[in-house]
């Protein structure tokens, strides 16, 4: 057993009317990848915030113990000071500054009256080819895509002489081959000696890179899992330490679901990037649903599914270009604009709640009725029993976790605010769904009940148009696949018929593979 | 997982400018020794701030959409102003008149709104493109000079001369005007009915009754209604201002809290992208926030040049200040999607009361202008500070 950098005995910290974290406690080995998992709101988060001093000491109980000596961080600069470095989940940097300046926000080279150019740009470069980087530093950020962006945040962390780097769910908006890269970047920093710890969602990262798993469930450690121990470690192992309980399957069966007519085709439609209109987005693509189908499209991020989705549903992107809409049968042409598409019984569900999705001021209530205000009032003056009424049923429906439907959206975990995106577009009583991503960034129990919510959809004769770059989730839930590569639709194949091994297989024939 | 004290420095938080708000009353009752309470201080307050309630009532709109804001209203009040007073000067009649600065008004926020949505040139650039123009129109309207009104009709009905009074149409001879003290008890009546008949319908459907901190708010309510009634009756009766900034405050808080276009205002506020998703027209709203301020500052146009009986170039400096400042203090936020009608009530009180408390105690203006800034930031801190700990 090596050394223990890093331990933290018995933390607790109680926010007003919650205990957040329990007597957490948690021992990291010097120059071991230890991954943090556990479902939304179970304290990961609030964790490392306690660890690298944004909650600040005094304001919880317990102690930091890190390189034998017991800390007291009163801020992220004194823990950044003992090498302690956080990498968040939203990317920190300023996209209109080069990649040096961000490097050296706040740290910079020099005199704080006279930056000392120079030596920043030839600092950054140098981190910026230890994470495996080509681009010079004097590049906007703005410039480079999220999968660089990522390792610009590592490049940073390594600037300021990281010991301890905390990375909080850093592949969250990568693409596969992308998050690939990192992850094997890491595994080549732990053999030069670094720590690392990482929260993640992704159960198949956390078997690949990590030396030892802590569960954290309700604020409280479960469980510390050695990767290399006798114990074969497998993804129903953890979920199990995650939920409290054995799933005994991660996916709901759909059954005796007849499916029906074709109730929206699409054929040939051709989209051009709004700003840049040279760039084809979506090229000659055709696709159909039928109704009390559910059609899973499997792609990578940026291969065009989203810019497909939204172009559908009323020209919310890009600038089409081509291709002819047949909704049960007849041709349609929508109006720019999502309420025509919502007239016509679409609804896309978002895969940026926060950022496309929902007004997390408001209330569930008033995210609830906001698609669809008019059935709800008579002459634009809203009857407010009735939407109250509206917004319990789902709540109780879609079995959303919440004191009252009064509750602000922002409050809620990731899960629940999902659900109440769902409510919104199920309340819009749409006839084809277009559900993006459905369950990014959440967790296990949640997902379960958001498929069961798709099954009912489609039990209820409703067409659903499943977009995902989860595989395992694209061949349990789907009837039938789109393979989506590089802005076409590079195949199509029967659930029934389709493995992960020749979905990749067809795009990586497509060409410019994955 | 709430504790019952939480409950209660949440109602405190909640309704913290209320309390501010008294507090700030006593404080100058007991300066100027009860002189602020006096009926005709009382009349005042409503008299000289009328413009205050009309102009925020629309500023709020505006603040919804995004915390955006409109520095053209002040140029505006002085333009409609000038036009209906030049018009009045040249025989014109006091409808045709108010028509004209309505529209005027309208016509104006139209075309800020237009460039705002359907453009997308930033409101504080658009807008202050109108400051100065408007300002400039006025100024070549009056030909640089001062046009007095003397229409009596024009006069009586929005506030300006001394007979600008519902008239005592039940009047017995005694010191009391009668008719305004039926009508405010009627109101008073009416608001304690309607009120407690909602709770009750809202009890019979299921949902939550009503909380001790909300009868409590109407039990002060309804009393602060008979009280004022009571001064206004003592003094002259109703000042024919306050029936166009009761309607305005009750259309507005009706709009903003019951109707669809309400609901869109807080919404775009709260995030553009996701309304627009949601199958909203957001440049629609972003327009009718911008045209309904136009509207709104022609009908304060109309206030002010009826309190001052003439209209100036000089008129409405600041006012588009004032506006502003009422809804930040009274709770909007300065990024959207929050903020009432009630609230902005509260703000334009507020402002009033310590402009008339130091006037009264005789500061002079240019303190008065430090305290307001003071209160401005006092307010938004008190409101920042307040949802940091929450958070």
């Amino acid at each position: 057993m090596g050394k223990i950098l890093l331990e933290m005995k018995n933390i607790t910290k109680t926010f007003p009317g919650v205990k957040a974290l329990d007597n957490v406690n948690l021992q990291v080995e010097e120059g071991e990848i230890h991954a943090l998992v556990g479902e939304n709101g179970a304290g990961k988060s609030t964790l490392m915030n306690v660890l690298s001093g944004i909650y600040p000491y005094g304001s919880y109980e317990g102690d930091i113990v890190y390189d034998g000596e017991v800390c007291k961080f009163g801020n992220i600069k004194d823990s950044e000071g003992k090498g302690i470095v956080i990498i968040h989940q939203e990317l920190a940097l300023v996209p209109e500054m080069s990649i040096g300046e961000n490097m050296y926000l706040g740290n910079e080279r020099g005199f704080k009256a006279k930056i000392d150019w120079n030596t920043t740009y030839m600092e950054a470069d140098k981190y910026l080819k230890m994470v495996g980087l080509t681009e010079s530093s004097k590049v906007l950020v703005k410039e480079i895509g999220t999968g660089k962006q990522q390792l610009v945040e590592i490049a940073k962390a390594l600037a300021k002489k990281a010991k301890l780097l905390i990375l909080d769910e850093p592949t969250s908006s990568l693409n596969e081959e992308d998050s690939k890269a990192l992850l094997d970047l890491m595994l080549g920093f732990k053999k030069q000696g670094m720590t690392m710890i990482i929260i993640t969602h992704k159960l198949n990262e956390v078997a690949y890179v990590s030396d030892k798993i802590t569960v954290i469930r309700d604020g409280s450690t479960i469980e510390t899992i050695d990767c290399h121990g006798p114990e074969k470690i497998s993804e129903d192992r953890i979920i199990k330490g995650m939920v409290g309980r054995e799933i005994t399957n991660r996916f709901p069966r759909r059954e005796g679901v007849e499916i029906g007519e074709i109730n929206m085709e699409v054929s040939n439609w051709t989209v051009h990037h709004p700003l840049y209109p040279e760039r084809i987005v979506v090229n000659d693509v055709s696709l159909n649903v039928r109704k009390g189908e559910v059609v899973g499209i499997y792609g990578l991020m940026g291969a065009g599914r989203t810019e497909l989705a939204m172009s559908i549903f009323g020209q919310s992107y890009g600038i089409l270009t081509g291709g002819i809409l047949k909704i049960d049968g007849k041709e349609v042409h929508l109006k720019k604009s999502p309420t025509d598409a919502i007239k016509h019984k679409i609804a896309y569900v978002t895969e940026d709640r926060k950022g496309n999705g929902l007004i997390l001021s408001q209330s569930i209530k008033v995210n609830t009725s906001l698609a669809n205000l008019n059935s709800i009032s008579t002459a634009t003056v809203i009857d407010k029993d009735k939407e109250y009424a509206v917004a319990m049923e789902y709540k109780n429906k879609l079995n959303t976790k919440t004191p009252s439907v009064e509750q602000l959206v922002g409050n809620l975990s990731g899960g629940n605010q999902q659900k109440v995106l769902l409510a919104k577009w199920m309340f819009a009583e749409p006839d084809i769904l277009i559900l993006d991503e459905p369950t990014r960034g959440i967790d296990v129990g949640a997902k379960y009940e958001i498929y069961c919510i798709i099954n009912d959809l489609a039990k209820a004769g409703k067409s659903v148009i499943m977009i995902s770059s989860e595989l395992p989730e694209v061949l349990a839930m789907s009837d039938r696949i789109y393979i989506m590569n590089a802005s076409r639709i590079v195949g199509e194949m029967k659930a029934s018929e389709a493995t992960q091994e020749n979905i990749m297989a067809m795009i990586l024939k497509s060409g410019r593979g994955a | 997982m709430i504790m019952k004290s939480e409950s209660i420095g949440a109602a405190a938080k909640k309704y913290m400018m209320i309390i501010i708000l008294v507090g700030v009353v006593i404080f100058f009752s007991i300066l100027t020794k009860g002189k602020i309470l006096y009926a005709q201080n009382i009349n005042n307050l409503i008299s000289q701030n009328g413009y205050v309630f009309v102009l925020a009532a629309g500023m709020l709109l505006c603040i919804l959409t995004g915390g955006n804001i409109d520095l053209a209203v002040g140029s505006v009040v002085c333009f409609t102003g000038a036009i209906g007073g030049v018009m009045m000067s040249k025989g014109s009649s006091a409808g045709i008149a108010v028509l004209v600065m309505l529209l005027v008004g309208l016509a104006i926020g139209c075309f800020q709104g237009f460039w705002i949505a359907f453009i997308s040139v930033p409101p504080f650039i658009a807008t202050l493109a109108g400051m100065y123009a408007f300002r400039g129109l006025s100024n070549v309207v009056l030909q640089g000079f001062a046009v007095g009104i003397n229409n009596q009709t024009f006069l009586n009905l929005f506030g300006g001369g001394a007979d600008c009074y519902v008239p005592d149409f039940l009047s017995t001879g005694g010191k009391l005007n009668m008719f305004c003290l039926l009508v405010g008890l009627v109101l008073a009546l009416i608001f304690a009915l309607s009120t407690t008949l909602g709770w009750k319908s809202r009890q019979k459907k299921g949902l939550a009754g009503a909380s001790t901190a909300e009868k409590l708010t109407l039990v002060i309510l309804v009393a602060l209604m008979v009280w004022i009634t009571y001064e206004l009756a003592s003094y002259k009766g109703i000042p024919t201002v306050l029936i166009w900034i009761a309607l305005v405050l009750f259309v507005y808080n009706y709009i903003t809290q019951n109707t669809a276009i309400g609901r869109y205002f807080y919404a775009v506020g709260g995030n553009e992208k996701a309304t627009r998703l949601s199958g909203v027209n957001t440049k629609m709203v972003y327009f009718v926030a911008y045209a309904n301020m136009g509207f709104l500052a022609g009908l304060a146009g109309i206030l002010t040049v009826a309190r001052a009986s003439s209209a100036q170039p000089t008129y409405g400096q600041g006012y588009e200040m004032d506006a502003i400042a009422s809804c930040f203090i009274g709770g909007a936020s300065a990024y959207g999607g929050v903020g009432k009608i009630s609230g902005v009530i509260i703000g334009a009180v507020l402002m009033g009361v310590i402009n008339q408390g130091m006037s009264i105690v005789g500061w002079s203006a240019n303190y008065q202008k430090a305290v307001k800034g003071v209160v401005l930031l006092l307010a938004v801190l008190i409101d920042v500070v307040s949802k940091k700990e929450k958070a």
